[in-house]
């Protein structure tokens, strides 16, 4: 075909391959196979949100520690003094700890993602890849931070002289369903502030009433029972009580975490419709 | 020969100003059934029924003024956007270049950019390893690899940035202007760069206002207009034409009277044309041959001194000159009631390459002085450095600086 052979390595399609280009039309399959075809540059792209992210700080990623750190302190310090929770079978910081080291994840996840796809026009006008690699890429340079407190948190745990169990094994499980939700948020929002810059001031608002309705710095147990149900249908409740439940060997509140990874999945299935829906124009609508 | 690049009845709409939906309802029942439907009225044909093939191993040129459609038809080759209707079909691995350095982050250093960017472009990790020592050798930037892009020359940074993309190994490559950056020696270096990737077979789309450039990268080149192909063949002829031709340009523009011609009590607008040195309406110019701005008026009133006057400004509305009637015969005399037609010649070898766009404004100075109109960017006509050896460039392709390009007379004599 050519003299100098190209390598048969790249994203695109193999040589043999053909590419056809039809106007955009409702496909009812994902294009998984391309999306993991693309997996360097979602890579790529987590790593560079990574590098840039505290470039030119003076304390870098401690303040991916800093963050959960002052804010447990924060509510430490709040709770422990004017409004106690009897119910709670383990000390307080680590209570909170754990609990904001999820909510922070999702809430910074769901910020940058977002912002994402309007914050790389230059990508989206100028190249094409799947466009799910970006927001998907913000929501995994997020692991990063979510790691280094979890460091915090183990250590924590030690300090507090916790029993490990052997439900700490179910814990990633829970994590994955936090990633997974962060980035079907992320992914939906991405999307639709392309079109609605109106997502960027109305997230924050969202953002925080989400905070106050879940259980990250209260236990959900001190709401009457008949608001359980209600609560329940907020995926994050489910996935802080099982977190908890397996880091600290409580028992599980099935009710709530099989709502949340329904409700995860729903949200999943919707987002990428939104998502595949919206993608063919966003380069015109950028 | 088989054909790489099959694409057929291509065509392109963009709705204006986007949809307007009544409710948060209708946006959502709409959404369900069809995304952005978009009302009738405000709409752009980019793209008109765009067909033409690529054989294995042929470098297009694709020719056209400013919003002729080239960008857009790259940027669907490019998968970037998709067709209205129509289809294209593309065999082998696609690389595109439609901006130089896209993704690179400025933060970064200069070799965590050459990763990044080739992700971007498409390249495996194992792949930009492997190149990785050419890219910096050919950028030549070897002392800055660790050095974030922020401080680098705009040289520097063109030049890692043409490097990476130019180590892209696809079978089918898209190139919109890109060669139009960086300084004169690098450039050369791509150019050459591009010709080496032509000649090893593979198959180059290539977009460039360059003509010189076209003619010698291209073994074939279409020209579009308005988003229609209007030319074909091979890429001396198609140059020749549309340099010939004003395929789309506004080099003739009338005005109707009593709606939208501009007009004082004692004159009126009525047509203004840029014309070659035989008088034809030409939108597109050779840098050596004169240019006529022709403009068409009525005097209203017998009695007054009235002068064409023309205003010339480049595509970054630099204003060059400004050019009205100082011959004898007209500078201080009356023009009695009347149709009158005023033609300014601008002599060849003076302006640089590029669009032009002309003002048209008439002026009486004595007794007092009036302007009666100033029309702004009536007509616009574009002119081309051809290469022929004989012009301010002489043997020099690269991409000349300035907005004047004057052929002046040179003496050099023998000292000792």
């Amino acid at each position: 075909m050519s003299i100098n052979q190209p390598s048969a390595a790249g994203n695109s399609p193999r040589p043999d391959e053909i590419t056809k280009i039809e106007p955009a039309k409702w496909r009812n399959v994902f294009a998984w196979r391309e999306f993991w075809s693309y997996r360097e540059l979602l890579y790529f792209l987590t790593w560079r949100d990574v590098k840039v992210r505290y470039r030119q700080t003076a304390i870098g990623v401690l303040w991916a520690i800093l963050q959960p750190v002052l804010t447990t302190a924060i509510f430490t310090i709040i709770f422990s003094r004017f409004a106690r929770f009897e119910s709670l079978q383990i000390s307080y910081p680590l209570f909170a700890l754990s609990g904001l080291l999820i909510w922070l994840y999702v809430n910074n996840s769901v910020t940058l993602a977002s912002n994402s796809l309007v914050g790389n026009t230059n990508l989206v006008t100028k190249i094409y890849f799947p466009r799910l690699i970006v927001p998907t890429a913000a929501t995994f340079s997020g692991l990063i931070d979510l790691a280094l407190s979890f460091v915090i948190l183990v250590g924590l745990m030690i300090y507090y002289g916790v029993n490990l169990t052997f439900q700490i094994l179910l814990a990633p499980l829970f994590v994955v369903l936090a990633i997974l939700l962060a980035i079907s948020f992320g992914t939906l929002f991405s999307a639709l502030n392309v079109r609605f810059r109106d997502v960027k001031f109305a997230l924050p608002f969202f953002l925080q009433i989400w905070m106050f309705l879940s259980p990250i710095f209260y236990p959900s147990d001190i709401l009457p029972e008949k608001w359980r149900v209600a609560f329940a249908l907020n995926p994050l409740t489910g996935i802080l009580q099982g977190f908890r439940a397996s880091m600290f060997g409580g028992s599980f509140d099935w009710f709530s975490i099989g709502a949340a990874v329904v409700l995860t999945f729903a949200l999943a299935g919707v987002s990428f419709f939104v998502f595949k829906r919206m993608e063919d124009d966003f380069a015109d609508l950028i | 020969m088989t054909k790489v690049i099959k694409v057929e009845n291509l065509s392109k709409v963009y709705y204006l100003g986007g949809a307007k939906h009544n409710s948060l309802r209708d946006t959502l029942v709409g959404f369900v059934r069809k995304p952005y439907r978009k009302s009738k009225k405000d709409k752009l044909l980019a793209l008109q029924d765009v067909s033409f093939e690529v054989n294995d191993g042929e470098t297009l040129g694709i020719v056209g003024n400013n919003g002729a459609g080239k960008s857009t038809l790259l940027k669907i080759l490019s998968r970037i956007t998709k067709p209205t209707s129509g289809t294209a079909e593309l065999r082998g691995r696609v690389g595109s270049l439609l901006e130089v350095g896209t993704g690179f982050h400025n933060e970064l250093s200069g070799r965590e950019n050459i990763f990044l960017n080739g992700a971007i472009l498409g390249m495996q990790r194992a792949e930009i390893e492997r190149n990785f020592d050419e890219i910096v050798a050919f950028a030549e930037i070897e002392k800055f690899l660790d050095t974030p892009v922020k401080h680098y020359s705009s040289g520097m940074y063109m030049r890692l940035a043409f490097s990476i993309a130019a180590h892209l190994e696809p079978e089918i490559l898209i190139v919109d202007e890109v060669l139009a950056v960086g300084d004169v020696a690098f450039q050369k270096k791509c150019l050459s760069k591009m010709r080496d990737v032509s000649q090893s077979g593979r198959t180059i789309l290539f977009v460039s206002h360059d003509m010189s450039a076209i003619t010698r990268i291209c073994n074939r080149a279409i020209a579009l207009s308005d988003g229609k192909i209007v030319g074909a063949g091979s890429a001396t002829d198609v140059v020749r034409e549309y340099l010939s031709s004003s395929w789309g340009m506004t080099a003739e523009r009338f005005f109707e009277i009593g709606k939208n011609s501009p007009e004082s009590e004692f004159v009126r607008l009525e047509k203004v044309r840029i014309t070659d040195e035989n008088g034809a309406t030409c939108g597109s110019h050779d840098i050596r041959r004169k240019i006529g701005i022709e403009a068409t008026y009525e005097v209203l009133q017998s009695g007054k001194i009235l002068l064409p006057n023309f205003q010339i400004y480049n595509q970054g509305r630099v204003h060059l000159f400004t050019i009205q009637d100082v011959s004898n015969e007209w500078k201080r005399q009356p023009k009695d009631k009347g149709r009158y037609v005023s033609t300014a010649w601008i002599p060849g070898n003076l302006m640089a390459e590029g669009s032009f766009f002309v003002n048209v404004a008439m002026v009486t100075y004595l007794p007092i002085m009036n302007v009666h109109f100033n029309a702004l960017e009536v007509v616009s006509f574009d002119i081309a450095d051809s290469l022929t050896g004989d012009t301010a460039r002489g043997d020099y392709a690269g991409k000349m600086d300035g907005v004047m390009r004057p052929l002046v007379d040179w003496e050099t004599s023998f000292k000792w």
